[in-house]
């Protein structure tokens, strides 16, 4: 790592609190789209237990969705799918900005490669759903 | 610190993999498996999910699925830590959540194994 | 008929005297074509002659004049007085800063990591001058046009949390110049860049706050250089894992 900076005497320097975030509310969103990660990482750590339950037989899976029936879990699921939702939205927002696509000479613009990203993800949910759900 | 200099790419491609999957996938299952199948607005036998996980390439999916956004947790998760003033704990920090990371891609390999 | 009035609260720092800021307030005229720099400029003239700041074309085009407004990095010599009506307005030296006294900042820092990423125009070999110049073709210009207005303001570098937390950090304005002149036709210098950029405290550093370029008075995207910058770095790294022998660009 650098070297600590060499601070001058005479000279004020600030510090930032560790509260930064909460000055203003791009930093705040900008917290909260960094701790959607969170709640998705819980959640897949839930479904690979699903998923252990499963392979276990018939009756651990059962038991296993009984407790996802509980109050707690539907209130946790609830709050981890509206921060999914908000990850998944944020991402396709700033694709548009990072991943620059050109036609020939000319760059897409953002917004456009923005909307694709969100076409995408349409189909791709309702392909998954279809998958799921059939039969 | 040169070794942080060099693999500073490699763990944001898997960040950037991991965000990309946990974007597109991530809110139909947690839809399904988190809500709609507790509770009971639709089921999936557990013979039909078993058969499913069962299928290598499904396996192959659910293994990109769980544990590429890991390390877009591992990642995101240690800027949050530094952003919020714990920087000069930056070397172990970084172990801790990546090392989960890793742990965590263990995991899911063991749990599909044993489908 | 009594004038109408507005109140400024500026931070004064006295080097020497002072161990912290302090806040002073002024009351001064309000006009509605003044902008924060005319009252700035009333109080040093009539008030208070001993009030310090950087100030030099009036125009949004120097660069100097930049200062928190309400807690906002702005230029003040864009920041109209109507727009904070009824008042009073927070004046302070641009956060991320070491304060030099009142509203002036130390700059030291920024230039010289403006100078470490090598913002012009690098040649393999330079073409004699009787050669002519480097043509380049509208399309080559639109490639990195909208990074090369960059008024070295320094005002994405008060709106960045990381730069306030890790001073070490190459920031903002710093690589969206480098990545300028990596974007440029006539520029063969990406290899001399590239490791000023890849550094730890270079762009991955970042982690996409993106307030920098809601800041910046001229429309430039700090933010979107240093995200473009760490996927073709990453690029990079992938494709030397991958093909060795190949040579990188």
């Amino acid at each position: 790592m650098t070297a600590p900076r060499v601070e001058r005497p005479g000279l004020f320097y600030p510090k930032l609190p560790a509260t930064w975030w909460l000055r203003n509310a791009n930093y705040f969103r900008f917290m909260l789209r960094e701790l959607s990660s969170v709640f998705i990482a819980l959640f897949l750590v839930v479904f690979l237990v699903q998923l252990h339950r499963l392979s276990q037989g018939p009756g651990a899976y059962a038991a296993y969705l009984e407790t996802l029936r509980a109050p707690g879990w539907i209130i946790f699921h609830v709050v981890a799918l509206a921060f999914a939702l908000y990850h998944s939205v944020t991402w396709f927002n700033l694709t548009g900005v990072v991943q620059v696509v050109r036609l020939g000479e000319r760059q897409v613009p953002p917004r456009l490669v923005a909307g694709a990203s969100f076409a995408l993800w349409a189909v791709v949910s309702v392909v998954l759903l279809w998958f799921l759900l059939r039969g | 610190m040169a070794t942080r200099k060099t693999s500073e790419p490699f763990w944001w491609l898997l960040f950037a993999a991991g965000g990309m999957v946990a974007a597109l996938l991530v809110p139909v299952h947690l839809l399904v498996h988190g809500l709609a199948v507790p509770l009971g607005w639709t089921s999936i036998s557990h013979a039909r999910m078993l058969a499913l996980a069962g299928h290598p390439l499904v396996k192959l999916y659910l293994f990109a699925l769980i544990a590429l956004p890991l390390y877009h947790w591992a990642h995101r998760f240690r800027f949050i830590l530094e952003d919020l003033g714990l920087r000069g704990l930056r070397t172990p920090i970084a172990i801790l959540c990546y090392g989960a990371a890793v742990l965590g891609t263990v995991a899911t390999l063991w749990v599909l194994w044993q489908i | 008929m009594t004038e109408e009035t507005m109140t400024l609260e500026v931070t004064r720092y006295r080097p020497g005297h002072d161990r912290e800021p302090r806040t002073q307030s002024f009351t001064v005229p309000y006009r509605t074509d003044w902008v924060v720099l005319d009252a700035l400029n009333h109080i040093k003239d009539r008030i208070d002659g001993t009030l310090s700041y950087r100030w030099s074309c009036r125009m949004g085009v120097c660069g100097s004049c930049g200062m928190m407004v309400n807690g906002v990095p702005k230029l003040t010599c864009a920041a109209f007085l109507r727009d904070y009506r009824p008042g009073p307005i927070r004046v302070e030296p641009l956060a991320n800063f070491p304060v030099i006294r009142d509203l002036v900042i130390a700059l030291d820092d920024f230039m010289e990591k403006l100078r470490r990423v090598k913002p012009w125009i690098i040649r393999a070999v330079e073409k004699p001058v009787s050669d002519g110049e480097y043509l380049q073709t509208p399309a080559q210009l639109d490639a990195y046009k909208q990074f090369s207005m960059c008024i070295n303001c320094m005002l994405c570098y008060a709106a960045c949390p990381v730069y306030g937390l890790e001073p070490a950090f190459l920031g903002p304005a710093a690589i969206a110049l480098a990545y300028r002149y990596n974007l440029d036709s006539r520029d063969e210098g990406y290899r001399l860049r590239e490791p000023v950029l890849s550094e730890a405290v270079g762009v991955w550093e970042c982690t996409f706050v993106g307030e920098c370029s809601v800041v910046c008075p001229k429309g430039v995207d700090p933010a979107a250089a240093i995200q473009r910058s760490k996927l073709a770095g990453a690029t990079d790294w992938l494709l030397s894992m991958i093909m060795p022998w190949a040579g990188r660009r």
